[in-house]
C-alpha cells in the first residue's frame, strides 16, 4: 500500500469556492422511499435512446429490462421496482433545452420484488469480453455527471494499451457529497469494482484521486485496502481546487499528461471512471444487478435535512425533496441538479432524477442582478480558467456573434466549468455565452449539413438528367442509323437484320449498364446524418464528468 | 449594459465585485492623500473637491446623452477613482478650470466617447493629464512648495479662494508659494552642465533619496499599492516589471556616469513611477490582459519613463510612457496568449 509517495502535478487555473460539503456529509446513506409512479426517461445516457421492450398494461419486477440500449454506444434501462407499465409517453426530463422526451411510467406496486439475478461467484476469473458483457447488460453509464456508457469506455481496442486506470473520487463540486459518503461507507465494494474494471482492460496502474477535503473517505478507501494485499491500488489525495474533478484535470494532476484537445484520455493510455460507477460494477458482476438507482445528495440552505438519499431512477424530484423536510417553510426555492458550479436549473419539480443526477441542489430564490457591469479586461477569468483561454475574448466575440472567432479562441477546448463567470468582479455570465455560442454553431453545422445534402443531390439530379437524354439521344440516333441502313439495303437480309438486333440489344445494355454505375454513384440516402442534438449532447457531456 | 439570463450556471459566485475593486483602489490612495495633506497643506484637498464632482458630473452626463443608466454605472466608481489619481497628479491649488478642463478630458474624451468604462484603450486619467500638460504647460509646472517652505501657509478659506476666483490674501504672490519639482529642477540644471553632486547639495529640494516631502508621498502611494497586491485587487506582473526595469536601467547608467545621470532611488522614489506601477498602469481596461503581457507591459513603461525623464523633453514621463504602452497592449495580448491546455505550443489557430 502506497501512500502519496506519488509526485503530483498542477493544472493551471481553478477557483476555490466554499465548499458547503458539512451540509450534508455526516449522515449516512438513506434509502429513499418508493414512488408511486416512476418516470423513466429512454434517454439518461450518452448515445442511441434505449428502445423499449414493454407496453402499457405490462407488470415488470425490480431490475428487470424494460428498455434495450442500441447499437455501439448505448445503454440499457432496467425496471427500479415492481410494478405496472402505464404509459411509453413524453414527460419534461433534466436537459438543457427543457424539452420534453419520451419516458416510460411506472406505477409501483410498493412490493419491490426482484427479477432473478445472476450473481457470479468469481468474477476475477472472467474474461474482458465476459466482464463488458455483465456491465452492459446492467446499463452502467459514468456516474459522475456524464453518463457514458461504461462498457464503451472499458473497451479500448485489442492494439491499445491501457497504461493508468484513473479512479475520480475528487469531487470537487461543492456542496455534493455523495461519492464522500459513498467512499466512507461501501469502499470494499468500491475497490472491488475497480479490480474488475481494471482486469476488462489490463490496466498497468489504478489510481484513485480523492480531494484531501474528504480524508473519512481516503481513510476508509485504505482501511479497505489493506484486504486487498496484491492490489496496485493507490490512493492518491489531491489538494482541493475546483475543478480538479473534471477528467482532464484529473489526469493531469495525476500523471501530468494532457489529454490532447478533441482527443479522449485513452489517447494518451489513460481510461478514467468515477468510484460511484466502480461500486456499481462490483453490484452489476458480482451481485447480477442492474443500475436501478444511484445515491443522489439532496443540499441547500433551502432544506431542512440535507443528506445523501439512494434514489431509484424516476422518483420525481419532487418526492425526493419532501423527503429531505420539504423546503423550509414552504418558501419557493430553485432546483439544481448538480452542483452549482455546473448544475443544470430544473424548471419542473415533477422531473425525475436520472443515472446522471448525483445532487439536488435547493437554495432560496436569490434576485439575480438583472444587469451586468462591462468586461474591464482585467484578465482573472483567463487566469482562473483550467484550459487555459482567454475568457474575455471568447465573450467579447460570443457577443458579437463572430462565431469564427470564436472558435479561433478554442471555444470548444472550453469545458463549461465555470471558473471564468465565478470571478469575474463584473459578474458576466460568460459561460452563458458560451453555451450560447456553441449552440448557434452547432446549428449553423447542422443547417449547413442539410443544405450540402441538399445541394449535391441537385447535382446528381441535373447529372442524372443530362446523362439520360444523351443516352436516349444516343438511342435514337442509332436506330435511326439502322432503319436508314435497313431501307438502303431494301429486301431485309436475314445476316444485317440480326447484326441489327444483335446490335441493338447491345446499346440497350449498355445503356443500362451506364444507368446502373450512375445509380451507384449516386446516394441514396444522406451519406451522414447531420450532428444532432445527442452528438451534442456527447460533447458536452463528456467534458461535465466532475 | 445586458439582461441577466437566470438560467446558467454558475449558480454561485465568488466575492469580486467590479465597485468594491474600486472602492479599494480608493482606500489604497488614503494614506497618499493624508501625507500629502500633512506635508503640502489644503491643496491636494480643493483638487479632491473639484475633480470629484466634475468627474462624476461628466460620467452623469455623458451617460444621460448616451441614454444609459446613470446611478448603476456611477456606482461601478470608476469615475471616482479616475478623479482621486487627477487630483493626486495635478499640482495641488490648481485653478478650478483646470481641474475640470483634465476631468473633462480624462471622462468625457477618454472613457465615455469610447463606450465607457471597459472600452476605452487609454488610461482616462493619463489622457486628462496629458491634454493639461499640454494645454496648460505654465500651470501645470506650478507645484507648490511644501509648508516647510512656505512662510505663509494658505488657510482653506484662501486656498478655496485662489482656485475658485484666483485671488490671493494680499501680500502673497503664487510665484512665492511654487517651486520647481525635484525632477524638473534636475533637469534644468543638468542642461546647465551641472553635475549631479553639485545639484544634490540644494537641501530645500532633495530628502534623502528623491524630492524632499514627495518621497514621503510616494512612500505613501507604496503602502497603498502593497496594500492592493496583498487584497488580490492588483496583480503583481506590472509594478514588479515597471520599477524592476527603471531600477535596473537607471542602475546602469548611473554605473556608467554618476555625475549625470541620477541613482535609481532617485529614480524610484521620486516622480510619479510609484503610482505610475500601482496605480496607473495597473488599469486593467488599457492594459495588457495576460500575466506574461503585463510583464511586457510594465517592463515597456518602466524603460520609457527612464527614456523620456533623462532624453525627453518634459520632466517625468510616466503619462506618456503609460499612454503609449497603451497603443502596444492589444499587440502585446495577440502574441502573449498563453497555451490552451492540450494544444501543442505555437499552434495558435484551429
Ligand atoms: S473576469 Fe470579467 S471583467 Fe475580468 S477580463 Fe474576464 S470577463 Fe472581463
Ligand atoms: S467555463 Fe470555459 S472558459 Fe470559463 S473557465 Fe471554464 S473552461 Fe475556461
Amino acid at each position: 500500500m502506497k501512500l502519496n509517495s506519488r509526485k503530483l502535478w498542477n493544472f493551471k487555473g481553478g477557483v476555490h469556492p466554499e465548499g458547503h460539503k458539512s451540509l450534508s456529509n455526516s449522515s449516512a446513506i438513506k434509502d429513499a422511499k418508493i414512488p408511486s409512479v416512476l418516470v423513466l426517461p429512454l434517454q439518461q445516457h450518452i448515445g442511441a435512446v434505449a428502445n423499449p421492450l414493454v407496453v402499457p398494461g405490462q407488470r415488470v419486477l425490480k431490475g428487470e429490462l424494460i428498455a434495450q440500449g442500441e447499437g455501439m454506444v448505448s445503454a440499457s434501462l432496467h425496471a427500479p421496482t415492481s410494478g405496472t407499465i402505464t404509459a411509453i409517453e413524453e414527460r419534461p426530463i433534466p436537459h438543457p433545452s427543457g424539452l420534453m422526451d419520451l419516458c416510460i411510467i411506472l406505477e409501483s406496486d410498493q412490493e419491490d420484488r426482484w427479477c432473478s439475478l445472476n450473481p457470479i461467484e468469481d468474477p476475477l476469473q472472467l474474461d474482458a469480453d465476459a466482464i463488458r458483457e455483465a456491465i452492459r447488460a446492467a446499463g452502467i453509464v459514468g456516474l459522475g455527471g456524464a453518463g457514458f456508457p461504461a462498457h464503451v469506455k472499458l473497451n479500448p481496442g485489442a492494439h491499445t494499451e491501457v497504461d493508468t486506470l484513473i479512479i475520480n473520487g475528487a469531487e470537487c463540486e461543492p456542496y455534493i457529497t455523495c461519492d464522500d459518503r459513498l467512499m466512507r461507507e461501501r469502499a470494499e465494494s468500491i475497490l472491488c469494482g475497480i479490480e474488475i474494471m481494471a482486469r476488462a482492460i489490463s490496466a498497468h496502474h489504478i489510481l484513485i484521486g480523492v480531494e484531501d477535503n474528504k480524508p473519512e473517505a481516503i481513510a476508509a478507501l485504505n482501511r479497505a485496502l489493506q484486504h486487498h494485499k496484491q492490489s496496485r491500488i493507490e490512493i492518491v489525495t489531491v489538494p482541493t481546487l475546483y475543478p480538479t474533478g473534471g477528467e482532464r484535470q484529473l489526469i493531469k494532476v495525476l500523471t501530468g499528461k494532457e489529454v490532447p484537445t478533441q482527443g479522449i484520455p485513452l489517447d494518451i493510455g489513460i481510461v478514467c471512471h468515477n468510484v460511484a460507477t466502480a461500486a456499481r460494477v462490483e453490484q452489476a458482476v458480482v451481485h447480477g444487478r442492474p443500475l436501478i438507482s444511484r445515491v443522489v445528495t439532496v443540499s441547500g440552505e433551502a432544506i431542512p435535512r440535507p443528506g445523501n438519499y439512494e434514489v431509484l431512477f424516476g422518483t420525481p424530484m419532487a418526492d425526493l425533496i419532501a423527503e429531505a423536510g420539504g423546503t423550509i417553510d414552504q418558501q419557493p426555492a430553485t432546483i439544481i441538479m448538480g452542483g452549482p458550479m455546473m448544475g443544470l436549473p430544473v424548471t419542473d419539480s415533477a422531473t425525475p432524477v436520472t443515472k446522471t443526477c448525483n445532487c439536488l441542489l435547493i437554495q432560496p430564490v436569490q434576485p439575480r442582478p438583472t444587469l451586468h457591469q462591462p468586461c474591464i479586461r482585467c484578465g482573472e477569468c483567463a487566469i482562473s480558467c483550467p484550459a487555459q483561454l482567454q475568457p474575455q475574448q471568447l465573450y467579447w466575440h460570443a457577443r458579437a456573434k463572430e462565431f469564427d472567432k470564436v472558435q479561433d479562441e478554442h471555444l470548444f477546448d472550453c469545458i463549461e466549468c465555470g471558473c471564468c463567470s465565478w470571478v469575474c468582479p463584473s459578474q458576466i455570465p460568460l459561460v452563458h455565452y458560451f453555451r450560447f455560442a456553441k449552440a448557434e454553431i452547432w446549428s449553423q453545422e447542422r443547417e449547413k449539413a442539410a443544405a450540402d445534402i441538399a445541394r449535391e443531390r441537385h447535382e446528381f439530379r441535373q447529372l442524372r438528367i443530362e446523362r439520360e437524354k444523351a443516352e436516349r439521344a444516343e438511342l435514337m440516333k442509332r436506330k435511326k442509323a439502322a432503319l436508314a441502313k435497313k431501307k438502303k439495303s431494301g429486301v431485309s437480309g436475314s445476316k444485317e437484320s440480326i447484326a441489327a438486333a444483335v446490335e441493338r440489344t447491345k446499346a440497350k445494355k449498355a445503356a443500362l449498364a451506364a444507368k446502373e454505375a450512375k445509380a451507384a454513384t449516386e446516394p441514396s440516402a444522406p451519406p451522414t446524418p447531420p450532428p444532432d442534438a445527442t452528438e451534442n449532447r456527447t460533447d458536452e457531456g463528456e467534458q461535465r464528468e466532475i | 449594459m445586458i439582461p441577466h439570463q437566470p438560467l446558467s450556471s454558475p449558480h454561485q459566485h465568488g466575492s469580486a465585485a467590479l465597485d468594491r475593486v474600486m472602492i479599494a483602489v480608493s482606500i489604497a490612495l488614503i494614506p497618499a492623500f493624508i501625507t500629502h495633506f500633512t506635508l503640502f497643506g489644503w491643496g491636494i484637498i480643493t483638487n479632491l473637491l473639484i475633480t470629484i464632482p466634475a468627474a462624476l458630473g461628466s460620467e452623469a452626463l455623458a451617460l444621460w446623452l448616451r441614454r444609459r443608466p446613470i446611478l448603476p454605472t456611477l456606482a461601478d466608481n470608476s469615475a471616482l477613482v479616475t478623479a482621486l489619481l487627477l487630483a493626486l497628479i495635478l499640482p495641488p491649488l490648481s485653478p478650478w478650470w483646470l481641474l475640470v478642463t483634465g476631468a473633462v478630458a480624462a471622462i468625457l474624451f477618454a472613457k465615455q466617447i469610447y463606450g465607457g468604462l471597459g472600452y476605452n484603450p487609454f488610461n482616462p486619467a493619463m489622457v486628462g493629464f496629458v491634454v493639461l500638460l499640454i494645454s496648460f504647460p505654465i500651470e501645470m509646472t506650478s507645484w507648490q512648495a511644501p509648508l516647510v517652505n512656505s512662510d505663509h501657509p494658505l488657510t482653506i478659506i484662501a486656498a478655496l479662494n485662489w482656485v475658485l476666483f484666483g485671488e490671493l490674501p494680499p501680500g502673497i504672490l503664487f510665484d512665492s508659494m511654487t517651486m520647481a519639482t525635484p525632477l524638473d529642477h534636475l533637469k534644468t540644471e543638468l542642461s546647465l552642465h551641472h553635475t549631479i553632486s553639485e545639484v544634490r547639495t540644494d537641501g530645500t529640494i532633495f530628502g534623502v533619496v528623491a524630492g524632499a516631502s514627495w518621497e514621503w508621498i510616494n512612500l505613501a502611494i507604496l503602502a497603498g499599492g502593497l496594500w492592493l497586491l496583498q487584497q488580490r485587487v492588483i496583480r503583481w506582473h506590472v509594478p514588479v516589471a515597471l520599477l524592476g526595469t527603471l531600477a535596473l536601467i537607471s542602475t546602469l547608467f548611473y554605473l556608467i556616469n554618476p555625475e549625470i545621470y541620477a541613482d535609481p532611488l532617485f529614480h524610484l522614489g521620486g516622480g510619479g513611477a510609484v503610482l505610475g506601477a500601482f496605480f496607473i498602469a495597473t488599469d486593467p481596461v488599457s492594459g495588457a490582459t495576460s500575466p506574461k503581457g503585463r510583464l511586457i507591459f510594465g517592463a515597456g513603461a518602466g524603460l520609457l519613463i527612464y527614456l523620456i525623464r533623462v532624453w525627453g523633453g518634459f520632466p517625468d514621463g510616466v503619462a506618456f510612457a503609460v499612454l503609449l504602452m497603451n497603443m502596444a497592449a492589444p499587440t502585446i495580448d495577440h502574441y502573449t496568449q498563453p497555451r490552451v491546455a492540450g494544444h501543442q505550443r505555437g499552434e495558435m489557430h484551429r
